[in-house]
């Protein structure tokens, strides 16, 4: 079958049902989102299908037919980072780390359609994300950032 | 400040009798400096100047031996090297080095010794040598119990200091010039015309002298780095997806294995078919290892779904196959058989607990650690031994286990240690490490990488420790007269060494860990540890005996206080004993505005704990909701001696709050038929980002010594918390997880 990454195409001979996750980790070797959980508890494999947020790790390959997929490696990369990303950065939110990159996607995908969110709506849209390193007063922060700095851009 | 070499024999050359009052206890051996790791396998024109600085032609190296499974301690090293060594911070490469006894942890051992963390008597720092001396030997090179900040805090800037200073006396004999008239900046030495030297290009030639020991460190009014916000040397890549974690490396023909153990810990496999799993698209092998088997296939999800078809009939568990029948067993330890020991005893409490008194019973589940990356390790064995990726606190004993496992000498295992995705504890156990190596040694020479599903993750972890403690106090003219508190769990110690074939001489402080030190000066007090059979396997977990102990004392003594109808804030004051806990009390009141009306439905709740050398304060406040509490706000004050990062700090303060603070709502590990009855998340999920309060934050140092900040945010989370639903509402919980008693938002 062939799968649209971050803009390039792969073509992979796979099982319908193998979750996304599990193709781009270890057929793809894109290793920006992460396993986690599994079960769609904790958000650490979250991608972009056709822009929406989504949890790899529930989404099996063959019912992606040719969506693009975009992953944290297709989001930005160090040198050219998405405003997202630069709030992050700038917020200093990581610990670990290991459930950030599914949070950048998730507050990304988030901000396109709300882009003047409210802090109930950061709130709720962001609670399906666990951190167990416990960053979540700087994601509340970072996302509100990024929301400004994409309202001025 | 002190110069290097006073530094060096008080740090990292620590177990010299001729420092610390000439008590050697025996231990000349230990006394004996490491031999330096990076000599040895340097190449002419290389100059090592101890074993955290590394510099040649092509660049600096630093040598960063502390784990990072993410409180920011890989870049704290780099920072603390970079502020004597005058390099920025992304002008040199870090690594986590090769495991070496070089590396030993100096803070770990001071605290692995049951003296509280404060007591600078003879008799603890003689103790302390003697503990630090048994680590060199072990040549523990462990990260945990909030140790690495305080280990490395002098080690690293002398090192970086030395060779500083031995590249300056390198240009001074190159250019003819004093040393004197050379200055530092960038990674490179400047002459006073202003000619620029590399420090990669004076690299040969500081080899070739001595180095340069007798250096004074820095007085902080000087600091460029330590003490100010810095960005951490991890974050870009970890906002953008690039950083690699242990089950992010791939190695060419590497194979994927899962597993499946007896949930019944420690249990046996009697009988199993593998027909199924074997017929499964990409299965290669299914092998057996200790407990249960591997399924080793071409991906990850098809050993998980092969793991699943495995057909098996397990053995019964070596522990209490019912949860009541832990608890009963925690009960029934409050006897003289199983008393620990007595740690304090002031005054003569049962004279004065025959009048009125007030008892109270509390309890605290096993919880497990489960951070976001399940465990996992890469292994290849064949003949000249094995190579281990993978991230862990400690290191030498990776090499040790896999050596027993694959048939070799520890010197035949190298270790490649990796960022890791939170541990809590959890990366300070070797299963996954020596299943892998059982499975690596089974297919010689191909690389496996086991990871384990979350599902198998909560069936393996060995939890927090259970326990219960039983208080009793009395109150005389509105204050507290009197105290006794009773602990008794089992020993995470015990369990923890046992499963690395070291045992625990004498009584497990944990039990009791901040209790029995607590700095007030009651009239009579007496607190005593008593240990548990052992029940399920558990471990070390965040802030270990103090994330019970802390509960079970902060707790009951807001119920003292409440009896004698004094105030919490102001009877801690009246009561407490040392300058620096009174100072990070004073601070959280006037952080909270302790005294202030709330208004009604609302409630505040303090509570103050000390754990590896940190007093933390924390005041929260809550709004009973018609649907339940929610908490509002935290305050936070915590003296680490020294805020190396203000930024990282924060962070860390409020992680631990929130660790503290989820799991005391909601996660606890309950047993029934011999296994764990929570598998995912959503059965022990601890905070998210809808239930966090907002969280103040303030770093004290007034401290003498520096400290680590991971832990100690943790232990007060709870009791301030039930503290404060007692003010709103009237109820009392005593016992752990709080949503068995109350609801919450």
């Amino acid at each position: 079958m062939e799968l649209s990454v971050n803009g390039t195409s792969y073509s992979l001979d796979v099982e319908e049902d193998m979750p996304l996750l599990w193709a781009l980790r270890d057929e793809l070797g894109i290793t920006g989102p992460k396993y986690g959980c599994g079960i769609a508890q904790c958000g650490a494999c979250t991608v972009h299908i056709d822009g929406q947020a989504v949890r790899s790790c529930q989404m099996p390959v063959g019912d992606i037919g040719n969506a693009e997929i975009t992953t944290i490696e297709g989001l930005g990369t160090p040198e050219a980072m998405h405003a997202v990303q630069q709030a992050w950065v700038d917020h200093q939110v990581a610990q670990c780390g290991y459930c950030q990159s599914g949070q950048i996607m998730q507050a990304a995908a988030f901000l396109e359609t709300h882009p003047e969110p409210s802090d109930e709506d950061i709130d709720r849209a962001m609670s399906s994300n666990l951190c167990r390193c416990g960053t979540y007063p700087r994601i509340r922060a970072a996302v509100k950032t990024a929301a400004a700095k994409l309202q001025g851009a | 400040m002190g110069r290097t070499r006073t530094i060096a024999r008080r740090s990292f050359l620590i177990g010299s009798a001729a420092v610390l009052g000439g008590v050697a206890f025996g231990t000349y051996l230990a006394v004996k400096p490491s031999e330096n790791p990076l000599t040895e396998s340097l190449a002419e024109g290389e100059a090592a100047f101890n074993p955290f600085v590394k510099i040649t032609e092509q660049g600096i190296t630093l040598i960063a031996p502390h784990a990072d499974s993410g409180q920011g301690v890989h870049s704290m090293q780099t920072a603390l090297i970079a502020e004597e060594l005058d390099i920025a911070l992304d002008q040199a490469e870090v690594s986590f080095g090769a495991p070496d006894p070089a590396y030993y942890n100096t803070a770990m051992a001071n605290d692995a010794v049951p003296f509280a963390a404060f007591d600078e008597g003879l008799a603890a720092r003689s103790m302390r040598v003697v503990a630090s001396s048994a680590f060199k030997i072990l040549g523990v090179q462990g990260t945990g119990g909030s140790s690495s900040t305080p280990d490395q805090y002098d080690k690293l800037r002398a090192a970086g200091a030395m060779a500083r200073e031995t590249l300056k006396a390198a240009a001074a004999r190159r250019t003819g010039l004093p040393a004197e008239q050379l200055k530092t900046e960038n990674g490179r030495v400047i002459t006073p015309t202003g000619e620029a030297i590399p420090y990669t290009a004076l690299a040969a030639e500081a080899a070739q002298i001595p180095p340069v020991t007798d250096t004074p460190l820095r007085d902080p009014a000087e600091w460029r780095l330590i003490g100010k916000p810095m960005q951490r040397t991890d974050i870009v890549a970890k906002s953008t997806g690039t950083l690699p974690y242990g089950i992010d490396i791939s190695l060419p023909d590497m194979l994927h294995a899962a597993v499946r153990i007896n949930p019944r810990q420690g249990g046996e496999l009697l009988d199993f078919d593998a027909a199924k799993a074997e017929a499964m698209r990409g299965v290669k092998a299914v092998l057996p290892v200790t407990g249960g088997l591997a399924v080793v296939a071409d991906n990850t999800w098809r050993a998980f779904k092969a793991a699943e078809a495995l057909e098996v009939t397990w053995g019964p568990a070596p522990y209490p196959a019912e949860q009541a029948e832990h608890w009963e067993a925690v009960a029934n330890s409050f006897t003289p058989e199983r008393l620990n020991t007595t740690w304090r005893d002031d005054g003569d409490v049962d004279t004065a607990h025959q009048g009125e008194v007030i008892t109270a019973e509390y309890r605290a589940p096993y919880v497990a650690h489960q951070p976001l990356e399940p465990l996992g390790a890469i292994i290849r064995a064949d003949a000249n031994g094995a190579e281990v990726w993978s991230g862990h606190q400690l290191p030498r004993f990776v090499q040790m286990q896999v050596a027993a496992k694959v048939g070799c000498e520890m010197e035949q295992v190298t270790f490649h240690n990796q960022f890791i995705g939170g541990s809590f504890g959890h990366r300070l156990e070797f299963d996954v490490i020596t299943l892998a190596a059982e499975i690596a040694a089974q297919l010689p020479g191909v690389p496996i990488k086991l990871t384990f599903s979350r599902e198998e993750d909560f069936a393996q972890d060995y939890p927090r420790q259970i326990g219960m403690a039983r208080s009793t106090g009395s109150v005389k003219d509105g204050r507290v007269e009197s105290w006794a508190l009773d602990i008794a769990t089992v020993s995470s110690s015990v369990s923890q060494m046992g499963r690395m074939g070291l045992s625990l001489s004498g009584p497990d402080a944990q039990i009791v860990a901040g209790a029995w030190n607590m700095p007030f000066a009651l009239p009579h007090l007496r607190v005593r540890g008593y240990i548990v059979p052992e029940l399920a396997p558990t471990s070390s977990w965040r802030s270990v005996g103090a994330s019970t102990s802390g509960f079970f004392a902060e707790g009951f003594f807001d119920e003292l206080i409440h009896a004698a109808g004094a105030d919490p804030l102001e009877e801690r004051l009246r009561l407490v004993t040392r300058p620096v806990h009174r100072q990070v009390l004073e601070a959280i009141g006037e952080m909270s505005n302790w005294g202030s009306d709330l208004g009604a439905g609302r409630g505040r709740g303090l509570a103050m704990f000390e754990s590896f050398g940190v007093p933390v304060a924390e005041v929260v406040e809550v709004t009973d909701t018609p649907a339940g509490i929610r908490i509002d706000k935290v305050f936070v004050a915590a003296d680490v001696g020294r805020v190396v990062d203000p930024v990282n700090f924060e962070n860390l303060v409020q992680g631990g709050v929130i660790w503290g603070l989820g799991h005391a709502i909601n996660s606890e590990i309950t047993y029934a038929d011999g296994k764990a009855e929570q598998s995912n998340y959503h059965m022990a999920e601890g905070m998210r980002l809808y239930q966090t309060p907002q969280i103040e934050v303030r770093g004290l140092e007034n401290g003498s010594h520096v400290r680590g900040i991971g832990e100690p945010p943790v232990p007060p989370a709870a009791p301030a918390l039930a503290n404060a639903i007692f003010a709103a509402t009237g109820t009392r919980l005593r016992e752990m997880p709080f949503y068995k008693h109350i609801n919450f938002v």
